[in-house]
């Protein structure tokens, strides 16, 4: 199950709007917890695939060292990643799966239909090695931001 | 000693240690020893004719070993290297 805050999931969906008619690209930070991925920021990424932005997306891996890096400093993990489909269905494809080789981690994946975030889906990369992968559907928990006590010094 | 980042997916075989600190003086010796400790980590980073994965990045610091001198790269105990799955997909076929 991957838990996200509202603001973080609103983010990533807006990501995707703001890339239509091309695949925007992301990384999900946080920390794993058993089969939990609870996301605790994300981070934007630039999607390299000049050639087919609208229905490709790849992430600079030096882009990938860095965010990892300033993840670590602040005590996260990477956990995911997410893509947009540009009118096309929420649904992984086979290219998805074939380009997919982080295990237990969650991909998310947004249909934006004529420049507008639908239907957001997620699928855990599971099996152990390339022979085996698969994506399983995992549900999304949405949060709400959670409140800071105000108004107090602690 | 360099460190090696080790990626989310591959800490299963790392005894869920995010990074591991090895003494080596090129790339390809720090890959060796991240090796010796942990063996099960092969065959995730190397084809069956011993070479890196294509889609396994092995970056040392900010830069890809690729367009460095590769395992041949040469190292300081200062030195990060990590090792970064890609991450690509796409729509369609
Ligand atoms: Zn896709």
């Amino acid at each position: 199950m991957l838990k996200i805050d509202k603001s973080h999931y609103e983010a990533l969906r807006c990501h995707g709007e703001e890339t239509y008619p091309y695949e925007c690209c992301g990384v999900l930070l946080g920390t794993m917890n058993g089969e939990q991925r609870i996301v605790t920021s994300t981070a934007r990424c630039g999607n390299t695939r000049d050639d087919s932005p609208h229905n490709r997306y790849h992430i600079d891996p030096r882009e990938l060292v860095r965010i990892q890096r300033e993840g670590r400093e602040r005590g996260e993990d990477i956990v995911g990643f997410y893509h947009s489909h540009p009118d096309h269905p929420a649904r992984w494809s086979p290219t998805d799966l074939a380009e997919a080789h982080w295990f237990s981690c969650s991909y998310v994946i947004t249909s934006v239909a004529k420049g507008k975030a639908e239907v957001t889906n997620s699928f855990e990369l599971s099996g152990s090695d390339e022979a085996d992968k698969k994506f399983v559907d995992e549900k999304i928990e949405i949060g709400e931001l959670e409140s800071k006590p105000q108004g107090r010094a602690s | 000693m360099a460190k090696i980042q080790i990626p989310t997916p591959l800490r299963q075989y790392t005894n869920k240690r995010e990074s591991i600190e090895i003494k080596a003086s090129t790339v390809g010796d720090a890959l060796s020893g991240l090796l010796a400790k942990h063996p099960d980590l092969r065959r995730h980073l190397y084809t069956e004719d011993g070479k890196l994965r294509a889609f396994v990045n092995v970056y040392l610091n900010d830069e890809d070993i690729r367009y460095l001198q590769k395992e041949a790269t040469t190292i300081k105990d200062s030195d990060n290297i990590s090792i970064v799955p890609s991450i690509a997909g796409g729509a369609r076929q």
